[in-house]
């Protein structure tokens, strides 16, 4: 079972491997739209490619409001 | 398709067609792979009456508020026809919105019912607002998990009255729904709309863009927005089409939907579009040369072909592989919520996909305008509607003023502010807002807005007052927040920005400090809705003796200064 911190950064991998950023330049507490640039469509995009890494469906309801990668985070985590 | 013009009410035209299309598919939800629900009219009629008898029976009569708070699926449907059914006024309220913000329009609208789905609910019931809504007594939850406490709620499965509803009739001017246009941070805008209202605009619309049985509707837009309400229930329900509904709105399920559910129309707002018209530019673009070559020559000899009007049959011989991934059956993509480029729209049209571009607002009962493809125009927003008086007021030497609307499809009024009521209509007339002009051959080019407000390309209406309640812990003297357009008016209806205007306490300077605590307010606003800059003005603001900022004043003022180098970039 991962942990949240582990879960936190495979995210963040996984974000700056969708966006083509280098590797650790995304953090914790980043607000991915701001961050990003990117609107409501591509963040559904990024979370296609989140949910088959880690095998889970998110349904739309439990993201919705989320805006930066500690709370996405969390949400996964409660679903592994 | 029903003859509208017999019927008084939303509950009793949809109460026929249940029966007339009793065989017929109404309902499709899916959810990934995987689909829920197929309903005929007749199981969507044995799925709706319990649920209108259980309301009766809880004391739900004619005029009495229900709220639905829901995405799109079959719930959603099948509960606003049991509310319509019992005489009751539907309050469609947005899921996107925050659970305070939602308490808050409950409250305004005095909903007695609020039907929701456990996920919303689990947010509502927690949250303070809850405390100020007083008015909701009977509160029915979807899909909540087996043996969950439901803090008062009743689960939406087993709420059942037993026997037949009684259903109640209403009058044309009855007030079919109360529609927020916006106003969750001030001034609530409730929007009364009558029966009327809407049984005016589902014959005007229809006769351009007509439903029938076997017709598919692609449902993505919220129902309880003003489009989807109408294009994804009312107009297809009358006419016997079937509605279909994707719980997971990820784009490649979306993208799927097409071909699996041989979709017929789907409403859109731009930035989806957009984001269509970007696959498939990347698709056309990795096509070798040679294949180019042809690809080119066919979608020419397309264009040549429907320059007059749409030939669906032609257009999908000629690019069959385009028309097959959208299932092969698509007549048009209804786009609407905000302004749309002209480019999106006839890269559209040059692959034989009409897009039904049009101009609506809430208050107008939807759509004002719409292309009527006859031919099809990429630079206008098409033409009034039958049934819309549409008129320029007060027009410059360009021919372009405020757009006013007359028509049955106009709405009563704002709930409870009649004071809004009578500055938004006039004489009869709805003050839009938005400048335009017409054309020679009477197509409405919009140019602008006269009024203070944001429309994102998501298709959201943002009003400055609504934002301003979090910045409200700054440690600056004043502030307001203003639509850069308002103060700097632009020929234009994209990329429309916030901006946020502080007036500094004496002595105190804009450092990186005060930006910063700009930004972490700013960032408590759901993204779209976030400011965009920040004007620093040096004076004090005009007041009222009430001590309200005067907005107009303060604009005018702002106005004199230069807005690319008034406006500091967060």
């Amino acid at each position: 079972m991962r942990t949240l911190e582990q879960t936190t950064q495979e995210v963040l991998d996984l974000a700056a491997k969708h966006f083509q950023l280098p590797a650790g330049s995304l953090a914790p507490a980043d607000d991915f739209f701001k961050k990003l640039g990117i609107d409501s469509l591509q963040t559904l995009e990024m979370l296609s490619r989140i949910e088959n890494h880690f095998g889970i469906e998110l349904p739309d309801y439990e993201v919705q409001g989320v805006s930066d990668f500690r709370t996405l985070a969390e949400r996964i985590q409660s679903r592994l | 398709m029903l003859d509208l013009s017999k019927y008084q009410s939303i509950g009793q035209a949809l109460k026929d067609a249940l029966d007339q299309f009793a065989n017929e598919v109404c309902l499709i939800e899916a959810d990934r792979e995987r689909e829920n629900e197929r309903l005929t009219y007749c199981d969507f009629k044995e799925r709706a009456h319990p649920l209108a008898r259980g309301l009766q029976d809880a004391g739900f009569a004619a005029g009495d508020r229900a709220s639905i708070i829901m995405t799109n699926q079959c719930k959603w449907l099948i509960s606003a026809y049991a509310i319509f059914f019992a005489g009751g006024t539907l309050v469609p309220l947005d899921y996107k919105l925050t659970p305070d913000e939602q308490w808050q329009l409950l409250k305004h609208s005095g909903a007695s019912v609020l039907i929701t789905e456990y996920p919303i609910w689990r947010q509502l019931s927690t949250s303070a607002g809850r405390a100020a809504a007083t008015s909701v007594r009977t509160i029915l939850v979807t899909e909540a998990p087996a043996n969950v406490e439901l803090s008062g709620a009743r689960r939406w499965e087993e709420f059942r009255g037993a026997g037949e509803p009684i259903f109640v009739s209403r009058a044309r001017k009855d007030t079919a729904c109360i529609v927020y246009s916006s106003g969750t941070g001030g001034r609530p805008k409730g929007c009364m709309m009558t029966h009327e209202n809407y049984l005016e605009q589902c014959v005007a619309l229809t006769s351009l863009y007509p439903f029938w049985p076997g017709v598919r509707y692609l449902s993505i837009l919220p129902t309880n927005h003003a489009i989807d309400f109408m294009v994804g229930f009312f107009g297809p329900f009358t006419c016997g089409a079937a509605v279909v509904h994707l719980r997971t709105l990820r784009p490649e399920y979306v993208r799927e939907a097409f071909p699996k559910y041989k979709i017929t129309y789907v409403s859109l707002v731009p930035l989806v579009l957009k984001n269509l018209q970007k696959g498939l530019q990347v698709r056309f673009d990795g096509l070798s040369p040679a294949k180019r070559k042809i690809f080119n020559a066919l979608v020419a000899i397309n264009k040549a072909l429907t320059k007059s009007r749409p030939r669906p049959g032609i257009s999908r011989l000629l690019l069959s592989q385009v028309h097959e991934a959208f299932g092969g059956e698509l007549r048009a993509i209804i786009v609407g919520g905000a302004f749309t480029e002209p480019r999106t729209l006839q890269f559209f049209y040059d692959l034989g996909i009409p897009v039904a571009n049009g101009y609506g607002l809430t208050e107008a009962g939807t759509a004002i305008t719409v292309n009527d493809l006859k031919p099809f125009r990429a630079d206008t927003v098409g033409k009034p509607l039958p049934g819309m008086e549409v008129r320029i007021v007060n027009p410059a030497a360009d021919g372009v003023g405020e757009v006013s609307v007359r028509s049955k499809t106009v709405m009563a009024g704002y709930l409870g502010d009649p004071e809004l009521t009578a500055e938004t209509i006039v004489d009869g007339w709805l003050m839009t807002g938005d400048l335009g002009r017409f054309d020679e051959t009477g197509h409405l080019l919009l140019s602008g807005r006269k009024k203070n407000m944001i429309v994102t390309e998501e298709g959201k209406n943002i009003y400055p007052e609504d934002v301003e309640t979090v910045f409200e812990s700054l440690p600056v003297k004043e502030f307001c927040v203003f639509a850069a357009n308002y103060i700097w008016p632009k020929r234009s209806m994209t990329g429309e920005k916030l901006v946020l205007v502080i007036h500094l306490e004496r002595g105190q300077q804009y450092n990186e400090e005060l930006r910063q605590d700009i930004n972490a307010c700013n960032n408590r606003l759901l993204n779209y809705k976030r400011i965009h800059g920040v004007v620093v003005l040096d004076e004090d603001f005009p007041r009222t003796a009430s001590l309200k900022i005067k907005r107009n004043v303060l604009a005018e003022r702002l106005a004199s200064l230069d807005s690319a180098s008034a406006i500091l970039h967060l």
